[in-house]
């Protein structure tokens, strides 16, 4: 055997508790704040035609007026405003937009009105939990279905879905601390990321597996350790050059796409890394911690396999 | 061999096919009933416009129906249509929701309105007391409590304006008895009006009433709004009229193209709107294009660098697989938004990664002493299991997404999942057929062991 790769399987997971573990303490303090696609608010962005932009404290004494409380300003690279507030009705909003053209003596266009009322921004969280909960629950079972004539096949359902976890959390990790710090939220496409990522996790772990899978019918009298390991090495060219290749794309899609899709790419380079990840140094290792009931020792001795 | 070549001029057939489609001057189909521009669709969020979701109001004790729902959509339609909006698309999601997409409107507060107000019309008998215009009033239509007759009630007091607005009133007929609905500018007092023409049974009502009831009122009424109470001076047989109420030449046209196309079954409030504006948009499809365009080139490049000659054969096989998608896009046709651009570019990466397990597994068997055939047929069935289980799981991904974006209207998840899962499926081809076929064609001819660098092995 030329590497051994699953010996320090306890490594591995230790390395990944390191990066869940304080995405978890962020998320747990600040939590994520939900952009107005979850939660109910208005979302107006305006250009003005003279290029000034005003000064964020007028702009919200306009909105205090018309008696939307508690509205943020922002500025961006494009010389536009958006403001966040409660939700508006279409009224609201022209009589927000001629209060401003007023006061600033100036011509305004709107680029993007968005306004979800406090029914349906509940419905979408939940919803969302749901689809998540979905997906797994439909990947586990294909996978159940595809591994059924090896032994222990729910397994490799279970221990997939679990590497998946650990992407969403890492992603969720990531995405705490970047709205702590640069004001991201958890908007759709944060949520159309995170479904990547899940079905990206999942269909890399499927690749390893399924060498597992061809190998445990090969090799029967090796010890599974050594057939998962060799797997994994057999499928390590493939799962660097094809994460290789998306994260390139990824990586142009960051550099040259638009600015509307940059958190996206972002957190999708992200996740289809912590993917590849997992799929190696997670999902391997957890069927043969399982297949020899490690945790039985776990607590007896304090060095075990590692 | 000879399979190959069959296989291999089908390919051909196919891709020609492909350039057709996607060549610039846009080619036309038509078919029969089949016609196609194959125009790319860009979707609101690439050519600005506006996304609403409306819901049915809820009334106790009413259930609202799929035919209802139904009903409403194709009337909303119509109204789309009838204001000049054109290419609106419009959907019922859930129970009770509808979500309309009008791509680069610019009156959209004026569109919504005229769009989610029911537009019920009722002409109802007023008996000798009008009430004045704007009044809103009870009537009888679709109501249990029987309406007061004014012929009844004629003989007690004069009523005060407080029990008129509490009384019930007797709806004659309502708008669905009206066939033509147009608007004119009165020659004398240069008032517009909408005039209407009724169907057979409603001239007959008409008639029937306004000879029976000389000197008394009938006020038309809009959403149980009075909008103008006139007196009969003579029976009216033929069945035509006009409304005249304090109308511009806009609130007046709303009027005919909502009595036009009928009322809506139920009330609709807007829950949710977007509006985005079209520079946002050229800007993103613009830098995602050029970016599009990069990343394939890219990985093009990094698998003729790493698989050498196979890695052209990949090279050529993604050209096909991207030719085809694109044609498939515009024949289906499908809405390209951002998320969609996104969701394309990463099947790519799908695809990219069908051929990378197979020219792995394909060296693995050239090294174990395989023939050059044998490899490839070997190297492929043997990847094939990986591809096909991977990629149904993103399939199973895709369809969770798709649902939970038509769940509401979330069109940038519903776009995303639609060409990722489009991808998948032309890859799974690409792979399977395409893929194979050139790998035959290129290297039954050349001989591995003479010369293994080619194959950067």
């Amino acid at each position: 055997m030329k590497f051994n790769l699953i010996g320090k399987r306890y490594l591995y997971f230790l390395i990944s508790l390191l990066i869940i573990i304080p995405g978890l303490i962020g998320f747990g303090m600040w939590g994520l704040p939900l952009s107005i696609d979850f939660n109910s608010g208005s979302l107006l962005e305006i250009k003005f035609q003279s290029g000034n932009l005003p000064q964020p404290a007028d702009v919200i004494a306009i909105y205090d007026q018309a008696g939307l409380k508690d509205s943020r300003v922002q500025t961006t690279a494009d010389n536009t405003i958006v403001v966040r507030s409660r939700d508006m009705t279409n009224d609201t909003k022209n009589q927000i937009i001629s209060a401003m053209e007023k006061q600033f003596n100036d011509k305004t266009t709107i680029l993007r009105f968005d306004t979800v009322g406090p029914a349906i921004g509940k419905e979408v969280t939940t919803n969302a939990a749901i689809a998540v909960g979905l997906a797994a629950l439909g990947i586990l079972l294909y996978i159940w279905f595809a591994f059924r004539n090896i032994p222990n096949a729910y397994r490799y359902g279970i221990a997939a879905i679990i590497a998946m976890m650990h992407d969403v959390l890492v992603v969720i990790g990531v995405q705490t601390y970047l709205s702590h710090f640069f004001g991201w939220e958890f908007d759709t496409l944060f949520l159309t990321a995170l479904l990547t990522v899940i079905g990206f996790s999942v269909h890399d772990t499927i690749v390893v597996f399924d060498r597992v899978r061809e190998n445990s019918s090969v090799y029967r009298r090796l010890p599974f350790e050594q057939i998962v390991n060799h797997s994994i090495v057999q499928t390590l060219d493939r799962s660097i050059n094809t994460t290789l290749t998306v994260l390139l794309t990824l990586f142009t899609l960051a550099l040259f796409g638009g600015v509307t899709i940059r958190h996206f790419v972002i957190i999708l380079l992200v996740g289809i890394f912590s993917g590849a990840y997992s799929s190696i140094f997670n999902a391997a290792p957890i069927l043969v911690v399982w297949e020899n009931r490690e945790w039985t020792t776990w607590f007896n001795r304090n060095k075990t396999a590692a | 061999m000879r399979r190959n070549s069959v296989n291999l001029i089908l390919i051909l057939i196919l891709l020609a096919l492909s350039i057709w489609v996607n060549v610039p001057g846009h080619p036309q189909i038509n078919l029969g009933g089949f016609q196609r521009t194959m125009d790319l669709v860009l979707g609101l969020d690439l050519q600005g416009g506006m996304q609403v979701i409306l819901q049915a109001k809820d009334t106790p004790g009413k259930t609202i129906t799929i035919d209802q729902m139904n009903n409403a959509k194709s009337i909303l339609e119509s109204r789309s249509n009838g204001l000049g909006v054109s290419e609106v698309s419009l959907q019922t999601v859930g129970a009770n929701r509808i979500v309309g997409e009008f791509p680069g409107l610019t009156k959209t507060d004026e569109v919504l309105n005229t769009l989610k107000e029911t537009g019920q019309l009722e002409f109802v008998d007023m008996g000798s007391t009008p009430l004045p215009e704007g009044t809103v009033i009870i009537t009888d239509l679709n109501s249990t409590t029987p309406a007061v007759l004014p012929t009844q009630a004629a003989g007690a007091a004069a009523p005060t304006t407080a029990d008129l607005k509490a009384r019930v009133w007797h709806t004659l007929m309502t708008g669905d008895q009206i066939s033509v609905a147009t608007v004119t500018t009165q020659a004398n007092t240069s008032n517009i009006v909408v005039n209407f023409e009724l169907k057979d049974a409603g001239t007959k009502i008409f008639k029937d009433y306004t000879t029976n009831n000389i000197g008394k009122y009938l006020a038309i009424v809009l959403d149980k709004t009075i909008i103008s109470a006139p007196v009969i001076n003579s029976p009216i047989p033929e069945g035509k009229g006009y409304i005249e109420g304090k109308f511009t030449q806009e609130t007046a046209n709303n009027l005919a193209v909502q009595l036009r196309y009928g009322s809506l079954p139920v009330a609709f409030d807007v829950i949710q709107s977007q509006v985005v504006g079209p520079t946002l948009g050229q800007d993103s499809i613009h830098k995602s294009i050029i970016a599009g365009l990069i990343g394939l080139f890219v990985i093009m490049l990094f698998m003729v660098i790493y698989y050498r000659l196979p890695g052209i054969v990949a090279a050529l096989g993604l050209a096909t697989y991207a030719l085809i998608s694109l044609a498939l896009f515009r024949l289906i046709p499908v809405t390209l938004t951002m998320s969609g651009i996104a969701g394309f570019v990463l099947s790519i990466g799908m695809a990219v990664d069908a051929n990378i397990l197979i020219f792995e597994r394909m060296k693995e068997e050239l090294r174990a002493g395989r023939t050059q055939a044998n490899a490839i047929d070997l190297g492929w069935r043997r990847a094939w299991n990986s591809i096909r289980d991977s990629n149904i799981s993103t399939l199973i991904t895709c369809v969770i997404l798709f649902w939970f974006g038509s769940q509401f209207g979330a069109t940038i998840v519903k776009g995303f999942a639609f060409t990722l899962a489009l991808g998948v499926v032309v890859s799974l081809f690409t792979a399977v057929f395409v893929s194979r076929t050139f790998l035959h064609t290129v290297l039954d001819r050349i001989k591995f062991s003479e010369h293994p660098t080619w194959f950067g092995a």
